[in-house]
């Protein structure tokens, strides 16, 4: 008993004398807030905000808006796409007083954010993934999602320069339509330097199998392939892993360098930061952020990493002459015929040409010639 | 009847008592690991407090953040009473989610009370023959019940996942691969004037149910003579196998309807957001309560209470999420381990019957 009344006391001491120093912050702060109204907006992620992929890349773009003058960001993250979504955001709006949520994660559409903002209209909800349809949606919701396939065209120029088995790699969550669109647009890429080249698609099942994506990419690598890129929610296992088997890499969503200081030549990347700044200028002004808000490298949606050591100079002036034309007036298409799918169906014809926003695209099935690999039967 | 009665009652005051002192006594190491990342605890516990039960809003999050739990933790709790450890909770939600979605597109085309009926029976049954493998493989091929039922927690995704992206899927669902929906007016409602949806009460009836029946039948009674002693239940003349697999099979079945809820009140279609994890932290429940049914209705809206005011603390604090799982996890330690810890202490305020 003696023995617990010490520790109790010396807990209880080590509580009180915290909380005392810490308590004047609290006050002051507070006393901030209601002076004037500040403006605030509610940030939810799926997963953990310095995951080197999806989340952190939203986590930049929330950095970003917390240099604006009366702006106050709440942050979340580890969210699951289930009832907690909901209560997190009526819980941001209740608690927070939060004018603008952005919940980032792509399954908070359908049922969340569409119940959340019937009962919340004066809320506005921006939703990453482009499922917008304003015939059936709220209209205190909005929806922005950028063709990042832009930014993996980019990539796998600076992979196939850089290759020198000519083998390719991909680690991709699941075969759905984005997915397979990233895996063309690497392939495309690197096919306008080689056409030879082909690229190996490993299909996890998931979005965050650290594991498994680790296993890929270690199969990759004994299986003569150089350049490893992927689609998953964080790319750092995979990039690490290419790291440590001494061959190179292509980020995906954010940054990576630092991951592989070595062997990381560039990546496709969201440009959070840009958009979500313009966002908040919009809904400041009184601007409706209403809609569908889509781009690519164009419209500043899209960007690519800092280029690694390893990419050369002729690369870099190569992928700098495509991205200058996407930004150009007539723009760039990635799709564009002659393409066959890699079992031999002709998908476009010479000629044929599918837009950014065709919504061809937005149910692509197939992947081009030169990928190894299948799409699991629907 | 009434002595019964009377030493459940006393027995379950003491353990009540012990574990709050567990209980508060986590909460004070915890308070201590706040100081040493530098956080303030009593800004944090006020944060605690206002997120899970500081206003109209707040109590029905925690209530809803409960709701999920209080099926789950039955895969672990009933097994418990047979003397086993199974922790397949997350698979059985799963695979009567599934079974739930399939129902509920199955049956459009009737009224709302057959296809919730519907539902409910197919989750139930899946659920339930689904743990009822683990029972079987235990009792007559001496799987180990633990791995068997973490093992099938995968395959179960697997299977939903392998439907849900082939031969169940809405072509509409595009990007996020998911069933049907069932129709939005044939949705689970929720009671007056709040937001807490029916799956909450039919939980709380199930647990009360599954009290009276393993502490106050034949059935519960010859359920604890097996996990006692295997043996001299059989030579006392009991029907063990029967009574292993109907105990697995409540077990799998209640687990099922965790499912049923989240497709029926929330998501309205089975997708990969079946999976988040519940059904591990239902094992947690199931140990804090002791894998009493009665006892798991207080701990699930403990676990809600954290859930709910998790967001808070991350959002004023800026403390990472993991904050709330390293109180979770001393929470865990303290109570299996209190009877140690108290003693160490010379605490012993009661002692466990």
């Amino acid at each position: 008993m003696k023995n617990f009344a010490v520790l109790l006391s010396a807990v209880v001491a080590l509580i009180g004398a915290v909380s005392c120093s810490g308590s004047k912050e609290s006050t002051e702060g507070s006393a901030d807030s209601t002076a004037t109204k500040e403006m605030a907006i509610g940030f939810i992620y799926v997963g953990a905000k310095d995951d080197y992929g999806y989340n952190q890349a939203h986590s930049e773009g929330a950095a970003a808006l917390k240099t604006i003058p009366g702006v106050k960001i709440y942050e979340e993250e580890n969210v699951p796409e289930t009832m907690e979504a909901q209560k997190t955001m009526e819980s941001m709006i209740n608690l927070d007083k939060a004018d603008l949520i952005f919940p980032t994660s792509f399954g908070y559409f359908d049922p969340h954010i569409l119940d959340m903002a019937k009962k919340y209209p004066d809320v506005f909800f921006l939703h990453c993934g482009g499922m917008f349809d304003s015939t059936k949606h709220p209209k205190n919701v909005g929806s922005y999602f950028g063709y990042i396939d832009e930014g993996m065209y980019l990539s796998g120029i600076a992979a196939g320069y850089t290759s020198k088995t000519k083998k390719l790699g991909f680690i991709a969550a699941k075969p759905i339509p984005q997915v397979l669109r990233n895996v063309n647009a690497f392939a495309l890429g690197a096919q306008s330097v080689d056409p030879s080249i082909t690229v190996t698609v490993i299909f996890t099942g998931d979005w965050f199998l650290p594991v498994k994506e680790a296993e890929a990419a270690n199969s990759l690598a004994d299986q003569g392939i150089d350049v490893i890129t992927g689609h998953v929610d964080s790319p750092k296992v995979l990039i690490e892993t290419a790291e440590k088997r001494g061959i190179y890499s292509v980020g995906y969503h954010t940054n990576q360098l630092v991951l592989a200081p070595k062997g990381f030549l560039t990546g496709a990347v969201w440009n959070w930061p840009k958009l979500y700044t313009d966002f908040v200028t919009m809904y400041k002004e009184g601007k409706s952020l209403s809609g569908l808000h889509r781009g690519g490298i164009k419209e500043g949606i899209i960007t690519i990493a800092p280029f690694g050591p390893a990419v050369s100079d002729e690369a870099k002036k190569k992928v700098e002459a495509v991205q200058t034309e996407f930004m150009s007036a007539a723009g760039f298409n990635i799709f564009k015929g002659p393409i066959t799918s890699n079992t031999g169906v002709v998908i476009l014809k010479e000629g044929e040409v599918q837009t950014q926003r065709d919504p061809a695209l937005e149910s692509m099935s197939y992947l081009v010639k030169g990928v190894v690999g299948k799409i699991p039967a629907l | 009847m009434v002595t019964i009665w009377n030493n459940q009652m006393q027995s379950g005051l003491m353990a009540f008592l012990n574990s709050l002192a567990a209980l508060l006594f986590s909460f004070l190491l915890f308070a201590l690991f706040l100081v040493l990342i530098g956080a303030n605890p009593m800004e944090v516990f006020g944060y605690m407090i206002e997120g899970s039960v500081g206003s109209s809003f707040s109590i029905q999050n925690t209530i809803m953040m409960a709701t999920p739990l209080l099926f789950v933790s039955f895969c672990t709790a009933l097994p418990a009473k047979l003397g086993m450890v199974v922790i397949g909770g997350e698979g059985a939600l799963v695979i009567g989610g599934l079974a739930a979605a399939i129902a509920g597109v199955a049956l459009s085309s009737t009224g709302y009370v057959v296809t919730i009926i519907g539902m409910f029976l197919a989750a139930f049954i899946a659920g339930g023959l689904w743990i009822s493998i683990v029972g079987y493989l235990k009792h007559f091929k001496g799987a180990n019940e633990t791995i068997v039922s973490l093992l099938l927690n995968y395959i179960a995704i697997a299977l939903m996942n392998h439907f849900v992206e082939g031969s169940l899927r809405d072509p509409e669902s595009l990007n996020k691969p998911s069933t049907y929906h069932i129709g939005t007016d044939k949705m689970l409602g929720v009671l007056p004037g709040m937001d807490i949806h029916y799956g909450t009460v039919i939980g709380i009836v199930i647990a009360l149910v599954m009290y009276f029946l393993f502490h106050f039948t034949t059935f519960g009674f010859s359920v604890r003579i097996i996990g006692g002693n295997k043996k001299a239940a059989k030579l006392a003349g009991l029907t063990i196998e029967k009574v292993i697999l109907v105990t697995f099979f409540l077990a799998g079945g209640i687990s099922g309807l965790a499912g049923m809820v989240e497709v029926a009140a929330i998501h309205g279609r089975a997708n990969a957001s079946l999976v988040a994890g519940y059904g591990y932290t239902g094992i947690l429940v199931s140990f804090l309560a002791k894998h009493n049914p009665l006892a798991i209705i207080p701990v699930t809206f403990l676990f809600g209470a954290l859930t709910a005011s998790n967001g808070l603390i991350q959002r004023r604090c800026e403390l990472p999420d993991a904050t709330m799982i390293v109180l979770q996890g001393i929470i865990f330690v303290t109570i299996i381990g209190w009877d140690a810890i108290s003693s160490m202490l010379k605490l012993r305020l009661v002692k466990t019957a």
